[in-house]
């Protein structure tokens, strides 16, 4: 299934389109029942490469068309990419294939790179992420991001992993506890730091430092999580803790993930979604498309024929 | 007859490697022997007139009951008013040029003109503090005009140094403050500022050591070498150190000469302190952050 023949029902209208009430939803094996008759989504694009109808579920973020210019050089080509609800989305591809690039416009973090231009649509539910009216700050709050190389505040452990939540103004010691109680729980480090929350961050290992950095993503409480390659500078121990932390998220968060590993993928991802200069060459089921890639291009990256 | 030019080379070229590491050797050895120099004449004739009564006391005419009080205050109270005027202008400016301004055309033009500033003489500066301190905005001689002309000389230092503190901040980390839903305001201040701190704190310290040290730009805003107060007030006139020891320094009787050796001493003591603390800080609160 390449991108490029995905039928979009009605290409002029950008607008979402509201779901009539009582709407229900096939995700896995429960069903969610949508009664509220104002809730209105961006419109989910029919996809016959899906898996049967268990895998159905909200689509929570969804682009079209999403091209990025970095000066004269254009770094994404018109990618039209749905990320559904509480699943792992990996995307794959060589070095340079504007995986990252993808993933940083999701919380508009490329808008601080200079001379870049972005074109096309990105869908956050109802709400049109590039609108002039979207507020940057609140939209990265709902989408939490991990970076490639763990980047702790040189501060102490706890203010790491308050410093979200003190952005958004709780003061209270107690709550603030709470929150960083239970965010290092999430991200399975609590054990091993809960007697020397007062530390530095540097002086935990890289592993740690990067369960740490997800800790403080999880502590604004977001609904999407984005990871860009979080695995890549890790021991194969780390690495194992991470994939098993990405495998426990996926029930509360939507997470799309970037990795150039492409057993990575096949481990902790519902979908994979494949990059190559620039284009999103295929998307699907993760096993689907290790399995049976569509397209030649997908087929030669993972037998390893090149990148 | 080949292999005979070869070592003959060889050798050429080892004495050429050695003639140059002894050059350079050489040329350490004089600056150092300057500087040994120096000290010793200024502390063989200061010395003996360096006590108590020396700090404690005001000008005189005989050289035997002349001090340094005045001096003194008047280099602390412009040090302080020095510190007010350039730092949150020095910090501010650099904190625009490095986390706001879009790297245009005409951030470049700024960027340029502050490090073509920080070459000016400082007399430049004295004469720009006179027009316009002393005699438009009518401050007269006070201890306010003479701070906010050595504000002048040391604002580009502040800029550049902190810049580079700014800049030593990696980007990795504002990064992660913008994906946490910081504003730019909130990353600055929470993060980038207290990373650069110890960076920021060093420049601070050197550049105010400079103004310590500087003479020139308050001759021309006419510091009074005369002076037998402390001043009490930013409106008050003053004098500084630097100007005391130029004033006996310049008078005929030997004694004159002694006294302003002690006054460099204590200058010299001044600005040694301020370069260890500047050092220290460096040290201590630099280790610890290792990116």
């Amino acid at each position: 299934m390449s991108a490029k023949t995905i039928d979009i029902p009605d290409s002029t209208s950008v607008k979402p389109e509201p779901l009539t009430g009582d709407q229900v939803m096939d995700v896995g094996d429960q069903t969610i029942e949508i009664d509220d008759p104002t809730f209105t989504q961006a419109p989910v694009v029919d996809r016959p490469n899906t898996v049967g109808a268990s895998e159905n579920t909200v689509t929570r973020i969804r682009t079209r068309d999403l091209s990025v210019f970095y000066g004269e050089v254009q770094a994404l080509k018109n990618i039209s990419l749905s990320v559904p609800q509480h699943r792992v989305t990996a995307l794959i591809g060589p070095s340079g294939c504007g995986k990252s690039t993808f993933l940083r416009c999701l919380n508009r973090m490329n808008d601080m790179v200079d001379g870049v231009r972005i074109a096309g649509n990105v869908w956050l539910d109802d709400q049109d992420v590039y609108d002039t009216g979207t507020d940057v700050v609140e939209l990265r709050k709902r989408v939490g991001m991990v970076f490639q190389k763990s980047n702790p505040f040189p501060k102490s452990i706890f203010d790491n992993v308050a410093y979200g939540p003190r952005l958004s103004g709780i003061r209270n010691r107690s709550e603030l506890h709470q929150i960083v109680e239970h965010s290092l729980k999430r991200s399975a480090l609590w054990n091993e730091v809960k007697e020397r929350l007062s530390d530095s961050a540097l002086q935990l290992s890289g592993g740690q430092q990067q369960r740490l950095c997800i800790a403080r993503a999880l502590a604004t409480d977001p609904e999407i999580l984005l990871m860009d390659e979080p695995a890549s500078a890790l021991d194969p121990a780390s690495t194992a803790r991470i994939e098993n932390l990405i495998f426990e998220l996926r029930d509360r968060y939507t997470i799309v993930i970037v990795t150039h590993n492409m057993q990575q993928a096949a481990r902790v991802s519902d979908r994979t979604a494949f990059f190559y200069e620039g284009r999103m060459i295929e998307d699907g089921p993760t096993k689907q498309l290790f399995t049976t890639p569509a397209e030649k291009q997908t087929e030669d990256y993972i037998t390893g024929r090149f990148g | 007859m080949n292999s005979a030019t070869n070592v003959g080379g060889r050798r050429g070229k080892r004495m050429i490697s050695l003639l140059f590491s002894a050059g350079c050797l050489m040329a350490t050895m004089l600056c150092l022997m300057m500087l040994l120099v120096l000290l010793w004449s200024v502390i063989s004739e200061g010395a003996a007139w360096l006590n108590w009564d020396f700090l404690n006391n005001f000008l005189s005419r005989h050289p035997e009951k002349a001090g340094i009080k005045s001096a003194l205050a008047g280099s602390l109270w412009l040090t302080a008013f020095t510190a007010l005027f350039s730092l949150p202008l020095g910090i501010g400016a650099a904190v625009y040029l490095e986390e706001y301004a879009a790297n245009s055309w005409w951030r470049k033009m700024i960027q340029l003109n502050i490090s073509n500033l920080a070459g000016v003489p400082s007399i430049v500066y004295g004469i720009l503090g006179l027009g316009l301190f002393v005699q438009t905005f009518a401050l007269g001689r006070s201890v306010i005009s003479g701070a906010l002309t050595l504000s002048l000389v040391v604002l580009p230092i502040i800029i550049l140094t902190t810049q580079e503190a700014l800049r030593g901040v990696p980007d990795s980390i504002r990064h992660a403050s913008y994906a946490l839903g910081a504003t730019r305001w909130q990353t600055v201040y929470c993060q980038v500022l207290p990373a650069s701190l110890p960076g920021i704190m060093t420049g601070v310290i050197l550049a105010l050591s400079r103004a310590v040290g500087e003479a020139a730009p308050l001759v021309a805003v006419g510091a009074l070498t005369w002076v037998t107060f402390v001043p009490s007030s930013p409106m008050d006139q003053f004098t500084s150190l630097p100007i005391q020891i130029f004033n006996w320094s310049a008078r005929p009787r030997p004694e004159f000469h002694q006294i302003a050796g002690a006054a460099i001493m204590v200058l010299l003591l001044v600005l040694i302190s301020m370069n260890t603390i500047a050092v220290f800080v460096r040290y201590k609160y630099g280790k610890r952050i290792r990116w």
